[in-house]
């Protein structure tokens, strides 16, 4: 199916999201839609699969004009979404959330729904099980239920909405193969992404979006200054950095296991020096999260020492975690990390030391526009924190935590987030440990963890390798090593 | 983002009243009553007499004290029906203290007011272990607890405490002349019992604004799990909002007690924890309008006995009036919002 | 005891549950919708009013019936109104309407308090009735006990095995899913709370025309709150939550049973006994059971997880806004 967009203009408010966008998507084509957060590209498809209305322009598809008021009468049209979030209900199982919605019927014809679930997945390789829950499921099997529910029902265009955030490596592999098969079938799939290498490894063309606008549109093999030019305006340089490691240990576990509900953490043992970076790499549910709020104080352990700067702070509580100097930004900003309804000078004077009965509101209101300065956050002390930016939310948090910390854990800390922002992340970070700050940090993005860690830890199945140096591994035994080899 | 005419503004904020109005009026009419008879005994109930306003201002106290402590419960994000049951546990604790401590009268009343404060703030760390152990929501453990609270009541009443000639429906023996609250004049209403009132509110209102718990509770109420991960320690601020509120609503609970009834009674606090939450309601959980809103429901309270009097008509009219207000509020604001939603 | 003492108490415990169950099932099937009705201690005193009112005026039961019912549904459809279109907090809304229904109820009651009315009759199902034991405590019963049986394997069937069970409880769980399926997530939540709150109001009818006859102020003594109590208790699934309301019931019969027989504790005991059971029951159900289960064998740990644990349909309580 043929896909033609002519002259889509959406607005939100103040943003003007998409601005008459135009652009012609092949049948039988993998086609790349990239540009950074914030540049349109959810928007248009989300206009596409019907979860939104254009304000003016149309589309065609096949020639034929079509207007979506909800995302069933796009499927119906052979239009489907698969969302950075597989939209999947965790408390059902994968029977049924593959079931729902494929029938209108009074009573589910199981059998036939279960025929068709394991058709489907013989022919792409992949292994669901129709009982599990899906909570119980990563990000990329999710995902691919999302997949065969819709090729269940029949769509013929396919919106992948940032699928390699939080999936493996080999989940990766897989799902590339899957779509390069889907499209040599007939199938369009419409690529969506800020990766520029998933980009170049899989599509046949890509469109680039900035600031709502088509900045252009390149052929494979494709030229990556090229790309970098369209999707920012010109070519942003790559860090360089030095390995550095003095050692006193700051950080140290001794054999350190954690006992939850779901997972067991085996024991871990390693110990960080000042200013070094330490990347937790594996397959989401494999433990570093478990590791990482141990070592933060969240997470009670279950046996084992963690000891800071020499002291043992095994079973004491977070609030003297905290004291010590450690702190743990998570990965969902607004709802771990900050609290929405509460403006950045709250937050501030939440988060300064100030233990006074009354609320310094003016040292607050310093602090606060020194900081925002400071980080470069777009916003000033009275925006309300939900009405940042991904980006500026990450800036913010950064801002908020003191100036130096002992050990400074990150869940994903660039998910999510455009290249110049992720750049500045890790400048920030950087400079911390050129104060002597430990860093420990998580992320499913091997580039990621090479580029930034002196150390690597893989974790796989509740179980910790020793750290490797970066410099004694390739990005093909890590990626062995997360899928449980050579352990 | 007001866009709004000013007019439709106006509107919007007399329509609750006239909505109760319309509404009440059709009830009466069903019921077979004047509505214009209604409404004036109810008003005259109310405001005859310098007697009956003093009625008033004492109905304010427990309502005003009540509410006071319930911003604090609602700002942290907390729905603390048991207020009702921690207004009882004030009150039983004075009693117990009257009845079984001997002190110089001097010492009396002062007694009896931290018999109230810690009375109604043991219940609010009942309330609070149950929802931080126990993980039972407050809004249950609070309404099991209040049944719990009323059936001890009777059972004191018609049991260990009752007087020597037999249990009746009274209540226990009067209190000693010390332990009474100082009235004005010949009339019911305690000045040191609306003196603590309106301390109370004032308070709240600052403490809620300028003290740095004030913010930790906000934060709490709005992200109790960021607020967590940026040091606050959630379980001790919500047993401590749930102890603070108490202690407001036990101290009103006694002073039921101590000022208006001089003695344990059953029904003590005839049903005001529940009447707070909506005065809380109708003030937008804000202080500033607690004591509009306190005056106007201790108006209607102090009316609604003369339905009964002179028309047979049930007292519940008084709570009628008071629910649909608070009612027809709670949709004319979604209606403003919605508005607004659909103006973008 | 005997057994027929046995039995009788059996028997009369199903039938005085049957409100409960009927007002449990109801709510249950309004949360797991997403909606949650806090009004329902009112809406069960204006619908028992109102059908007693209704049946003593008309002398028909079954229009006392539906007319609670209505009314149970009209309250209910007020609380999902006020939270889907007017995006009001559903707790607020259910907790003012809970004491204005109530103060209705006193209110326009007050011509038809303690007037005899009519009742259910009672109806032997012959042939079941006769089997030891179980036919006497089942079958020799009236018709809002064998409809309370009813409701409960319906909507076992109903949630459990059916396409529209899974829509709805996709609906209270991830309405976003739901959409991106084609379900009217708002459509849903209408129906089932009327549904639910018709139920409701049923439950109201069947406390005032058979289990206390007539009408008194707050005849119903709290069984409203019982009800939303039980349904958290039962974990939201249709055996638990009547369950938990025949168990509600065994112990208020307990308590009048014992009574005689211990004449020194007060009665106020036996009438909070049920109420503060029902806390420690709560505690039970929802308590820090991941911190017990450390210290099970590591097999047994989802069994008893998924026992005594009930996790809330996820999104119960927020509104769903269809972009």
């Amino acid at each position: 199916m043929r896909i033609d967009f002519v002259g889509i203009d959406k607005t939100f408010g103040k943003v003007r999201a998409n601005v008459d966008i135009s652009l012609t998507v092949e049948s039988g084509v993998i086609h790349g839609l990239l540009g950074e957060n914030g540049a349109g590209k959810t928007t248009l498809m989300k206009i596409l699969s019907g979860y939104q209305r254009p304000d003016s322009g149309a589309i065609f598809v096949d020639g034929q004009p079509v207007s979506f008021a909800s995302p069933a009468e796009a499927i119906a049209h052979g239009i489907g979404m698969l969302h950075q979030d597989p939209l999947d209900v965790p408390a059902m199982s994968v029977l049924d959330n593959f079931s729902l919605g494929l029938t209108n019927d009074l009573f589910p014809h199981r059998r036939q729904a279960q025929r068709a679930l394991f058709t489907l997945c013989r022919r792409f390789g992949l292994s669901l099980q129709p009982n599990d829950p899906v909570s119980r499921l990563t990000v990329g099997e999710r995902q691919q239920l999302e997949l065969v529910r819709l090729l269940a029902l029949g769509v013929r265009v396919i919106i992948l909405d940032e699928p390699t955030t939080g999936i493996s490596a080999p989940q990766k592999t897989l799902l590339f193969e899957t779509l390069r098969r889907l499209a040599n079938e007939g199938l369009t799939v419409i690529f969506v992404s800020h990766k520029l290498e998933d980009v170049e490894a899989l599509c046949a063309r890509a469109t680039v979006l900035r600031n709502g606008r088509v900045t252009g549109t390149q052929e494979a093999p494709f030229d990556r200054e090229g790309l970098v030019r369209l999707m920012f305006g010109q070519s942003v340089p790559v860090a360089v950095v030095e390995s550095r490691a003095s050692c006193d240990p700051v950080l140290e576990t001794q054999s350190l296991t954690v006992r939850t509900y779901r997972l067991d953490l085996e024991p871990v043992s390693m110990q960080a020096c000042a200013g070094e970076v330490i990347g937790l790499a594996g397959l989401e549910g494999s433990g570093q999260r478990l590791f990482m709020e141990a070592c933060a104080g969240i997470q009670r352990s279950y046996s084992g020492r963690i000891l800071l700067d020499g002291r043992d702070m095994t079973h004491r509580s977070y609030f003297e975690f905290r004291r010590s100097g450690v702190a743990l930004v998570p990965a969902a900003r607004l709802e771990e990390g900050m609290i929405g309804g509460l403006t950045l000078l709250e937050h501030f004077a939440l988060a300064s030391g100030d233990n006074g009965f009354i609320v310094d509101w003016e040292s607050a209101e310093r602090v606060a526009r020194e900081r925002i300065e400071q980080y470069r956050v777009v916003g000033t002390p009275r925006s309300l924190v939900q009405e940042l930016s991904g980006g500026n939310q990450q800036r913010a948090l950064l801002a908020l935590l003191p100036q130096d910390l002992r050990v400074l854990i990150l869940e994903h800390p660039t998910r999510g987030l455009d290249l110049g922002s992720e750049r500045w992340v890790w400048q920030n970070l950087h400079e911390r440990t050129e104060r002597g700050t430990v860093i420990l940090f998580t992320s499913t993005d091997l580039d990621e963890l090479v580029d930034h860690s002196d150390r690597i830890i893989v974790f796989s199945g509740g179980r910790a390798s020793k750290p490797v140096f970066k410099d004694e591994v390739t990005r093909e035994d890590l990626g062995y090593m997360i899928g449980g080899v050579n352990l | 983002m007001n866009k709004q005419h000013p007019a439709l503004r106006f509107f919007l904020g007399l329509a609750p009243m006239l909505l109760t109005f319309v509404s009440t009026t059709l009830v009466l009419v069903l019921a077979g009553a004047n509505p214009w008879q209604a409404y004036g005994n109810l008003i005259g109930g109310a405001f005859e007499s310098g007697a009956k306003v003093a009625d008033i201002a004492t109905a304010m106290v427990p309502l005003m004290l009540a509410s006071a402590g319930m911003l604090i419960t609602f700002a942290a994000g907390l729905w603390n029906i048991g207020v009702e049951g921690q207004m009882i546990a004030g009150a039983l604790m004075t009693t117990w203290v009257v009845q079984s401590i001997t002190a110089p009268p001097a010492l009396m009343l002062p007694l009896t007011i931290l018999a109230g404060l810690v009375g109604g703030g043991l219940w609010g760390i009942l309330i609070g272990a149950l929802r931080t152990w126990g993980r039972i929501n407050e809004i249950f453990a609070g309404l099991g607890l209040n049944f719990v609270a009323s059936a001890l009541t009777n059972y004191l009443i018609f049991g260990p405490w009752r007087p020597p000639g037999g249990a009746t429906m009274s209540g226990t023996l009067p209190f000693p002349r010390a332990a009474w609250m100082p009235t004005i004049g010949a009339t019911r209403a305690s000045w040191l019992a609306i003196l603590l009132a309106v301390a109370a509110i004032v308070a709240v209102y600052f403490v809620l604004r300028d003290t740095r718990w004030g913010l930790v509770l906000k934060a709490l109420g709005k992200n109790p799990q960021a607020a967590f991960r940026m040091g606050i320690d959630t379980r001790r601020n919500i047993i401590l909002a749930l102890v603070v509120c108490g202690a407001l609503a036990g101290l009103g609970g006694s002073l039921q007690t101590t000022a208006i009834y001089r003695r344990l009674i059953p029904q003590i606090t005839g049903g005001y924890g529940y009447l707070s939450q909506l005065v809380v309601l109708l003030s937008g959980l804000q202080a500033r309008w607690v004591p509009l809103v306190v005056f106007f429901f201790a108006s209607v309270q102090v009316g609604s006995p003369r339905l009964e009097l002179r028309m047979q008509l049930d007292s519940s009219l008084g709570g009628i009036l008071q629910g649909s207000v608070v009612l027809f509020f709670l949709l004319v604001n979604g209606l403003r919002r919605r508005i607004e939603t659909m103006r973008g | 005891m005997s057994q027929t003492l046995v039995t009788e108490t059996l028997r009369s415990v199903i039938a005085s549950s049957a409100p409960l169950v009927l007002a449990g099932i109801g709510e249950m099937l309004n949360e797991r919708a997403g909606v949650v009705n806090l009004s329902l201690d009112g809406s069960i005193l204006l619908a028992a009013m109102a059908g007693f009112a209704i049946a003593l005026v008309t002398g028909s039961l079954t229009l006392g019936f539906a007319l609670a019912m209505v009314v149970g549904a009209l309250i209910a459809l007020l609380v999902a109104f006020s939270s889907i279109v007017l995006f009001q907090d559903q707790v607020a809304v259910g907790f003012v309407l809970t004491l204005l229904m109530a103060d209705l109820s006193s209110f326009i009651g007050r011509p038809y308090v303690r007037r005899p009315g009519p009742s259910v009759q009672a109806l032997p199902i012959p042939g079941l009735v006769d089997i030891p034991y179980i036919g006497t405590v089942l079958f020799d019963q009236n018709l809002i006990v064998y409809a309370s049986y009813l409701v409960i394997v319906l909507s076992w069937v109903w949630l459990m095995h059916t396409q529209a069970g899974l829509r709805l409880r996709s609906v209270g769980e991830r309405p976003e899913a739901a959409y991106a399926r084609g379900i009217h997530v708002n459509r849903l939540r209408f129906i089932y709370t009327a549904v639910g709150g018709a139920l409701v109001g049923a439950a109201g009818a069947a406390y005032s025309l058979n289990v206390k006859l007539g009408w008194s102020h707050r005849h119903t003594a709290g069984m409203g709150w019982i009800a939303l109590a039980i349904v958290i208790f039962g974990g939201w699934h249709p055996f638990r939550v009547a369950l938990g309301a025949y168990l509600f019931g065994a112990l208020k019969s307990l308590g009048s049973l014992l009574q005689p027989n211990y004449p020194n504790i007060p009665t106020q005991v036996f009438q909070a006994a049920p109420f503060a059971l029902m806390i420690l029951a709560l505690l039970l159900v929802s308590g820090d059971l991941a911190a017990l289960e450390l210290y099970l064998p590591r097999r047994l740990r989802p069994l008893v997880h998924a026992v005594l644990q009930g996790t809330p349909p996820a999104a119960l309580g927020r509104r769903f806004e269809q972009t």
